[in-house]
């Protein structure tokens, strides 16, 4: 009895090596402007190629800014030091005979968005890249996770990974949740359970029959912030939602992707595999989560209280105590008591189509609030945002007050000119709340796009209707 | 790093950081990202609590607004070794620069309760030891360091941290990692002598999952 990530593990194992670890054979690899340089001049001295180029896809998402319009290229970015790195990764995608979708691309977008839209991500891959965020591509049955440089340069001389092996955790969620409750929500709510730490060493499989009901979309937002419970990788089943959403998005050939559904469609955990940990929970309970403080796992029920040094036990006491003062938390006892100055929806985590569209839905016909400076919606990807502007999204954002931005990374960190000014407090759909993360000082809540698009209209985290 | 009789020897003073759940964002902030070279983050260390203003690559240290409350401006710590934390120190992102920041600064052991994944192993590729302690270990270097500043001696080979002349603590580490840091190994090369076998392997892919192989 082999757990999915056993197989998956099995599957790709090339040989072990002296020092027990293994090589692990990599289908995919993912690069991006910011820690690929290191790894492409660490390949240039030892004078070796990437082993197997096809295997690559690259994209600059991390530094673009997102007010550059059309015909926008590399070198007109303001930030000197950022156009560097960009064209940097241009340079060495020409140089290597990578296949980049490069910042003028229609199709260019962040990484983990663009991957699985753009029909690279199958289920059964192994997929790597040097963001800590690529358990998102788990969602397709993948096993997928986030690497260091050295490790990108190790990928890309050898088509292999050099790593032990995980141990499993099964994770299900049962039931039906609210109207207002999203897979954001949910993944949170299990972070605040397990702790930032809990899935330290781990692959979680997340199943149950939520996870059968949901879109991969959903899904992608799940496996994308597994590492925000310390687990590198995420993982789900593939199912006919899967099938259909692989079909769909695939470039192959009718016999390979019959041949590869067929594979598909068995590659699951065995009936009564042994994990070395499981969760069950129970959806139907959950409300709408918004985080507090500067860890993901300092979340809290929409309406629920912030807690203080003195509701903590003592060893956390110094933690909550840190977290409230850089928040800039003093007498207010409720999330709704906290007045928000910026919105963003957007990020790996929630900038896909569903994202947008929830978010939409709640601000049509309406205006955002008057101490909300700033509400920026950014579509993960040139395809995101062409579908969005097909369907009129884009009209609906405006119309509320929202400035509509062109794909990248954004806001949820402080790497392109989307930050926070010291002190702002923002609703955010990204996955990181840590200190300074969003800009120097700056205060993040994370939530679904459903909540920052309240949080949005009603300029404080409201009561959702 | 230096060696002796008894083998290789991590020494020095120990600064400390008391809180859980240090990111890799704190070890060094995403502004920093934006270089293109593997050295030279040693002043962007810790910089949100280093500084009290907001740095740039590229701006000295000198030019910057030092939190003089922070411990690794004072010294002796300025000349720390050995860094202690508390509980999943380096979780977040996969920035190789955040072990990249400590080592350039001149740490070369860090010791906590656990580690985030991807920045434990990242940690071995540069040099850097990570020490797993349990918590009840970590208290008892807490009360060792905060009082007044104290080095420790750390033997590599033998998995001991010297306290001080009489007090010591044992550590694991598996073999294969540690005689990265002892043998300064390099992965590539490594790997590359299974050349063979990942060749074959790759081919009878090929032919079992032709799907991942669209245009090869």
């Amino acid at each position: 009895m082999k757990t999915l990530y056993d197989k998956l593990w099995e599957e790709h194992h090339v040989t072990q090596l002296d020092s027990g670890e293994s090589l692990l054979y990599i289908d995919r690899h993912y690069l991006h402007e910011v820690t690929s340089p290191q790894a492409f001049e660490g390949l240039s001295k030892k004078n070796l190629k990437p082993w197997r180029l096809e295997a690559n896809i690259a994209t600059p998402d991390h530094n673009v800014p997102t007010t550059r319009g059309t015909n926008f290229d590399s070198d007109q970015i303001k930030d000197e030091i950022s156009k560097i790195q960009v064209v940097e990764l241009d340079k060495n995608c020409n140089a290597f005979g990578i296949k980049q979708f490069d910042i003028k691309s229609t199709r260019q977008g962040i990484v983990h968005v663009i991957g699985p839209e753009l029909g690279y991500t199958l289920p059964g891959m192994t997929i790597v890249c040097g963001d800590s965020h690529t358990s998102t591509h788990g969602a397709l049955g993948c096993l997928a996770m986030g690497i260091g440089t050295s490790e990108v340069e190790h990928v890309l001389a050898t088509q292999c990974l050099k790593v032990s092996k995980l141990k499993n955790m099964l994770v299900k969620f049962e039931g039906t949740p609210a109207e207002n409750v999203s897979s954001k929500d949910i993944v949170l709510y299990f972070i605040g359970l397990i702790g930032t730490a809990g899935g330290t060493g781990y692959a979680i499989e997340f199943a149950g029959s939520y996870i059968e009901n949901i879109s991969i979309e959903s899904r992608m937002t799940i496996c994308n912030m597994a590492i925000e419970a310390g687990a590198k990788v995420g993982l789900i089943a593939p199912d006919k939602t899967t099938i259909d959403y692989v079909r769909e998005k695939s470039f192959l050939d009718k016999e390979k992707l019959e041949k590869a559904e067929d594979y598909w469609s068995n590659l699951r955990t065995d009936d009564g595999a042994i994990f070395d940990n499981e969760y069950i929970v129970d959806v139907s309970k959950i409300k709408p989560q918004v985080t507090w403080g500067t860890s993901p796992e300092m979340v809290v029920n929409y309406d629920g209280e912030i807690p203080t040094p003195m509701n903590v036990s003592e060893d956390n006491k110094k933690n909550i105590e840190l977290a409230r003062n850089y928040m800039g938390i003093q007498d207010e006892s409720k999330l709704s008591d906290l007045v928000f100055d910026k919105v963003f929806i957007g990020s790996c985590t929630n900038s896909r189509i569903e994202d947008l569209r929830q978010a939409a839905e709640i601000v049509k016909g309406k205006t955002v609030a008057d101490n909300i400076t700033e509400a920026i919606v950014v579509p993960g990807s040139g395809m995101v945002k062409e579908q969005a502007e097909m369907e009129g999204l884009d009209k609906i954002f405006r119309e509320a007050g929202f400035i509509w931005r062109d794909p990248g990374c954004s806001m949820c960190l402080g790497m392109n000119p989307d930050q926070l000014k010291p002190y702002e407090r923002c609703a955010s759909t990204s996955n990181r709340n840590f200190e300074g993360r969003q800009g120097y000082l700056g205060r993040t809540h994370l939530m679904s796009p459903l909540m920052a698009a309240y949080t949005a209209i009603n300029g404080t985290v409201g009561e959702p209707s | 790093m230096k060696s002796n009789s008894e083998g290789l020897i991590i020494d020095g003073v120990v600064s400390y950081i008391d809180r859980d759940n240090i990111d890799t964002d704190q070890i060094i902030p995403t502004e920093y990202l934006k270089s293109i070279k593997k050295f030279g983050y040693e002043d962007y260390l810790f910089d949100g609590w280093r500084y009290k203003d907001d740095g740039k690559l590229g701006i000295k240290k000198e030019d910057r607004d030092i939190n003089e409350d922070f411990i690794l401006n004072n010294k002796p710590y300025t000349e720390s070794k050995i860094l202690l934390g508390r509980d999943n120190f380096g979780c977040g992102s996969s920035r190789e620069h955040a072990v990249w920041a400590l080592r350039d600064f001149g740490i070369k052991a860090v010791i906590a309760s656990s580690f985030g994944d991807i920045f434990y192993n990242n940690c071995f590729k540069n040099g850097v030891l990570p020490i797993k302690l349990e918590k009840e270990n970590i208290e008892r270097l807490f009360d060792l360091v905060k009082n007044k500043a104290v080095e420790f001696s750390i033997n590599l080979q033998q998995r001991i941290i010297h306290l001080n002349d009489k007090d010591k603590i044992k550590f694991k580490v598996d073999a294969h990692l540690i005689d990265r840091i002892i043998f300064g190994l390099d992965d590539v090369d490594i790997s590359l002598k299974e050349k063979d076998k990942i060749m074959l392997f790759e081919k009878n892919r090929k032919i079992s999952k032709p799907w991942i192989y669209v245009n090869e």
